[in-house]
């Protein structure tokens, strides 16, 4: 297992390389890309930027758990930070397993835990010349983060 | 001072711009809870950061009735919106 962030280019093939061995059927990727709209702007790019030593750490437990969960330690995170470009790649999560359930199944909790606990922000760059920090919580948006919110806080 | 409490806060993201600052250092009297920093770190900038945000106190997400220690360090997360 390994999580990292990043601020250069995330290298898929090498991290398929180092998830998996051959003890593994199965290998799944998710990748996060930065795409051209949000909510009806034009976005030319994302910055992205992080609480670097909570982000790592809470990347790891998240890891950690999918490794109880599915029974696999065979899988890596790296998170970009910095500004990409459109179609660039901003997360990437390697899991392989024995077989294909739980290597699916362990990438897709993966990023459905760091969407809602790991410290990272985006500032999307409009066409317009605008910028703006995304808000899932808004609106409109999965209401999971804020659910989650409410437990912490308390 | 003895009974003083000196932590750092962490702003980041929105919070930050709204505030103009990255980094706010408190001095809290003893017994200040993380609830009395996010109230301190406010009280400098009532609007730029809603009443109730998510902190995390030394690198872990708290709740606002946890005490703090000197030199510990707090952070006003935003919602977080990574991958």
């Amino acid at each position: 297992m390994r999580a990292a962030l990043v601020t250069r280019s995330i290298d898929v093939a090498a991290l398929i390389a180092e998830a998996t061995d051959h003890s593994c059927g199965a290998v799944s990727v998710f990748l996060g890309t930065v795409r051209n709209m949000h909510e009806g702007k034009a976005v030319t790019g994302i910055e992205y930027k992080a609480y670097d030593a909570m982000a790592v750490r809470e990347l790891q437990e998240i890891l950690g758990r999918a490794h109880e969960r599915f029974d696999t330690g065979h899988i890596v995170v790296e998170h970009r930070l910095g500004f990409l470009g459109l179609g660039e790649v901003s997360i990437a999560i390697v899991a392989a397993h024995p077989h294909r359930q739980g290597a699916m199944d362990a990438t897709r909790y993966a990023i459905e835990e760091i969407k809602k606990s790991v410290p990272i922000w985006k500032l999307e760059h409009y066409a317009d010349g605008t910028r703006d920090w995304v808000d899932p919580t808004r609106a409109g948006q999965p209401v999971e983060q804020a659910a989650y919110f409410a437990e912490v806080v308390g | 001072m003895a009974g003083e409490v000196p932590v750092k806060a962490l702003l980041f993201a929105s919070y930050a711009d709204a505030y103009g600052s990255t980094e706010v250092p408190l001095l809290l009297v003893a017994g200040s809870t993380v609830g009395d920093a996010v109230a301190a770190v406010r009280a400098k900038a009532p609007t730029a950061i809603p009443a109730r945000p998510l902190v995390a106190l030394n690198e872990r997400y708290a709740r606002y009735d946890e005490h703090l220690s000197p030199g510990d360090e707090i952070a006003l997360i935003p919602p977080v919106a990574g991958g």
